[in-house]
C-alpha cells in the first residue's frame, strides 16, 4: 500500500517535472506567458511546489536581468553611433488598452460638427445666449449643502441660487424657462452627503443626471486659497466619444465664454475613465531657472481653491426633466461597467 | 340564542381572537369595531345593536347589524353607502341611527371624520411627486470606488492642468497680459517637442480637447483688454444668495395648496380610487421588501445604500400654484 503510494508519487513529481519543462519554452513570467505560479499550482506537495517555485523564480530573474542589459547595451551601442535606439517598450494601460468605441471623434469630424452646428448648446457657442444657471437643492437640505453651494457660486459666477421649497421639479423647470435661465442644477443631500446633480438645460433638454462623490469643501484642502466669484477658464479633458462630447458641451455651457483672465482661475472637468474630476484652481505662469547656468523655463503653478468632488454619469435624457415619458440617450446599467476597459465617456 | 351577557362574559374572561392585550388596555382587531377598544359597549360581538362605519376603495359605507337579523349571519350587516360630501354623510348617520344610543351616534361620526380625512391626506400625497428611493449594492459601490481611485491616480490631474495652460499660453490665448522672454518660449516648445518625440508611443494616452475649447481660444484674444475693464461689473453680489426672498407669495400659495386638493378629491371619485389603489400597492411593496430585509437579516445583510432621486408622479398641476412661484 505505501509502496504503491510512494511510486505514484514519485511518477506525479516526475509528471510535473516533465510539463514544467514543456511549458518553460516561453520565457517565464514574460507578459503573454504563464506565471510562475501558474506553472507550480498544480503540485500538490507543498514542499516540492515551494521547491520548484523558487527555482522557477530564480531562473525567471536571472533572465529578465540579462535581458534587460542586453537591452542596455544596444541602447547605448546606439547613442555612441549616434543612430536610432530599439524602440522603448510601452507599458500597458487601461487606457491604451480601453475597448474600441465606434463613436470615438476623430478631430475634424464633418458629421460632428455639423450635429454641433444645431444641437441645443449651438446658440450657446454661437455666443448668442449668456449662460445663466439656477442653482438649487434636493427637498431638506442640510448645512453641509449650503456650504457646498456656496463654493459653487463662487465657481460658477452666473448661478443664482433658489430655495427649493418643496417645489417639484418640473414646476422648477417651467418658471426658470420663463425667467429666461438657460440651466438647472439640482445637487441631491442624502444622509448628509452631497451625492448627486441633476443638470436640466433649458428650454430644449437635454438631462443629466450624475451621481456625485469624494465631495472636498475648500477647508478641508490643505494649503488652499480663496476663490474670487470671476469667471473662470475652463478646461475639458478627454470627452472622447459622442456622448462624452455631448456632455462636455454641456458642462461648458454652464460656463462664461470670456473668462477674467485677470482671476488667473481655471475650473476643470477631467474624465478619466468615466469618472469626471472637478477641480478649481488658481494658476500663475513663472520663469523659472533649471540648475546654475540653465535658461529658465516657463511652468504653470497650481493653487486649488475647491471645492472637488467626482462627477459619474448615470443618465442623460432627451428634454427636460421627465421621469416617466422621458426618452433616455443613455442609461446606467450596473454590468456596463464589469468590463473594466469599456468606457462610455 | 343570542345574549350580550354571555357572549361579552366569554369574551372579556375568557378568549376573544379579536383581543390584543398591551399594558395599559385593551384593543380590538374585529374589523367591526367602531373605535378600536375592547370594552363592552364598543364590541361588535357582544352587541345585537351594533352600527359602525368602513372604506373600501376610497368609499365610505354605514354598517348596521340589529337583533332581528341575527339568526341569519349572512344577511346579519346592513350595508348603506354614504354620500361623498362629508356633511350629507353626517345628515345620513343621524337619519339612520336616529334613537340609537347616543354613544353609537358619537362614535360612528367620529370615525367617519377621521376616515375622510385621512382619504383626503392620501390623495394630496398621491398627486404630490414624490422621490423614489433607489437601492445600491454595496459591492458595486465598493468596486467604483476603487475604480474612481484608480482612475484619479491615473489622470494626473495637476500635470496635465499645467500642461494645458502652458499650452494656452503658447499659443497665445492669455494675448499681451503676459511678456516672459522670446528664449522662454522657445525652450518651452523645444521642450514640448522633446517630450513629444520621447512619447510618441503613448500618443494614445494624451487628451485630445473638445471643439469648444478651440474656438475659445481663437477669439479670446479680441477681448481680453475689455475683459480687464469691466470684470468688476460683471461680479455678482450676496443677494444672489437670497434669491428666494424675490418671490412673493410662495408660502401663500401653500395654503391655496391644500384647499385645491380637498375640492378636487371629493369631485373626482375614480381618479380618487385609482390612487388609493396605488398607494396601497406600493405600501405592499415596501412591506415585503421590508420583510425580506428582516429575514436576511439572519444571515449577513448586505449593506444598501440608498440615495435619493427625483421622480416625479405628477399629474396636471393646478394653475394656481403654478402662478405663485
Amino acid at each position: 500500500m505505501s509502496e504503491h503510494r510512494k511510486s505514484s508519487r514519485k511518477e506525479g513529481k516526475k509528471d510535473s517535472k516533465e510539463d514544467s519543462k514543456k511549458r518553460k519554452r516561453e520565457p517565464i513570467g514574460s507578459i503573454d506567458g504563464p506565471t510562475v505560479g501558474q506553472l507550480t499550482s498544480h503540485i500538490a506537495n507543498k514542499q516540492v511546489r515551494a521547491e520548484q517555485y523558487a527555482k522557477l523564480k530564480h531562473k525567471a530573474k536571472k533572465e529578465k536581468g540579462a535581458e534587460r542589459r542586453k537591452r542596455q547595451e544596444e541602447v547605448q551601442r546606439a547613442e555612441n553611433l549616434g543612430i536610432e535606439g530599439p524602440r522603448r517598450k510601452v507599458p500597458k494601460t487601461i487606457e491604451n488598452t480601453r475597448e474600441k468605441d465606434v463613436t470615438m471623434i476623430a478631430p475634424e469630424d464633418a458629421e460632428v460638427e455639423a450635429d454641433d452646428a444645431d444641437d441645443e448648446f449651438a446658440s450657446y457657442f454661437n455666443r448668442e445666449q449668456a449662460p445663466n444657471v439656477l442653482l438649487t437643492t434636493s427637498y431638506r437640505p442640510s448645512k453641509l449643502m449650503f456650504q457646498f453651494l456656496a463654493e459653487m457660486l463662487e465657481v460658477l459666477p452666473c448661478a443664482t441660487f433658489y430655495k427649493r421649497q418643496g417645489i417639484a421639479l418640473k414646476k422648477i423647470v417651467k418658471y426658470a424657462t420663463a425667467k429666461g435661465f438657460t440651466d438647472v442644477a439640482v445637487f441631491n443631500e442624502d444622509r448628509k452627503q452631497v451625492n448627486g446633480l441633476l443638470l436640466i438645460h433649458l428650454p430644449a433638454g437635454p438631462t443629466a443626471h450624475f451621481r456625485l462623490s469624494s465631495v472636498k469643501l475648500s477647508k478641508d484642502i490643505k494649503g488652499h486659497g480663496r476663490a474670487a466669484r470671476m469667471k473662470p477658464e475652463l478646461i475639458l479633458n478627454h470627452f472622447d466619444t459622442r456622448l462624452g462630447h455631448r456632455l462636455g458641451r454641456m458642462l461648458a455651457s454652464l460656463f462664461h465664454q470670456d473668462p477674467s483672465f485677470k482671476s488667473r482661475q481655471v475650473a476643470t472637468f477631467h474624465n478619466q475613465r468615466d469618472c469626471i474630476f472637478f477641480r478649481h484652481h488658481r494658476y500663475i505662469f513663472e520663469e523659472k531657472q533649471k540648475g546654475k547656468e540653465g535658461t529658465p523655463q516657463v511652468v504653470a503653478h497650481l493653487q486649488e481653491l475647491g471645492p472637488r468632488f467626482t462627477l459619474k454619469l448615470q443618465s442623460l435624457q432627451s428634454g427636460t426633466f421627465n421621469s416617466k415619458e422621458g426618452e433616455f440617450e443613455f442609461k446606467y446599467k450596473s454590468k456596463m461597467h464589469q468590463n473594466r476597459r469599456r468606457f462610455v465617456l | 340564542m343570542q345574549n350580550d351577557a354571555v357572549i361579552w362574559q366569554v369574551i372579556n374572561h375568557g378568549h376573544c381572537t379579536y383581543k390584543v392585550k398591551t399594558k395599559t388596555q385593551n384593543f380590538c382587531r374585529n374589523e367591526y369595531n367602531v373605535t378600536g377598544l375592547c370594552n363592552r359597549s364598543s364590541c361588535p360581538l357582544a352587541n345585537s345593536r351594533y352600527a359602525t362605519i368602513r372604506e373600501e376603495d376610497g368609499r365610505l359605507y354605514l354598517y348596521i347589524k340589529t337583533i332581528e337579523r341575527a339568526h341569519t349571519p349572512k344577511n346579519l350587516w346592513q350595508k348603506i353607502r354614504l354620500k361623498k360630501r362629508y356633511i350629507e354623510a353626517l345628515e345620513q348617520i343621524d337619519q339612520h341611527l336616529a334613537y340609537w344610543p347616543k354613544f353609537l351616534v358619537h362614535k360612528n361620526k367620529q370615525r367617519l371624520t377621521k376616515i375622510t380625512q385621512y382619504l383626503i391626506r392620501m390623495r394630496r400625497l398621491a398627486l404630490k411627486p414624490q422621490p423614489m428611493l433607489v437601492p445600491i449594492a454595496a459591492r458595486t459601490e465598493k468596486r467604483d470606488a476603487r475604480r474612481e481611485a484608480k482612475a484619479l491616480t491615473a489622470a494626473k490631474l495637476e500635470t496635465s492642468i499645467e500642461q494645458e495652460l502652458l499650452n494656452r499660453l503658447k499659443q497665445g490665448t492669455y494675448g499681451d497680459i503676459y511678456n516672459f522672454d522670446q528664449k522662454v518660449y522657445e525652450k518651452v516648445l523645444e521642450a514640448a517637442e522633446e517630450e513629444a518625440i520621447k512619447e510618441g508611443d503613448m500618443a494614445a494616452d494624451e487628451y485630445v480637447e473638445g471643439d469648444e475649447d478651440e474656438d475659445e481660444d481663437k477669439e479670446e484674444i479680441q477681448y481680453v483688454n475689455e475683459e480687464d475693464l469691466d470684470f468688476d461689473a460683471e461680479e455678482g453680489d450676496m443677494e444672489d444668495y437670497a434669491g428666494s426672498d424675490e418671490e412673493p407669495g410662495s408660502s401663500a400659495g401653500d395654503e391655496d395648496d391644500s384647499d385645491v386638493e380637498a375640492s378636487s378629491s371629493e369631485d373626482d371619485e375614480a381618479g380618487g380610487r385609482g390612487q388609493d389603489r396605488q398607494a396601497q400597492r406600493k405600501r405592499a411593496a415596501t412591506a415585503a421588501a421590508n420583510g425580506r430585509g428582516s429575514r436576511g437579516a439572519k444571515r449577513r445583510r448586505p449593506l444598501n445604500i440608498e440615495y435619493e432621486m427625483e421622480h416625479d408622479t405628477e399629474k396636471a398641476a393646478p394653475v394656481r400654484q403654478q402662478a405663485a412661484w
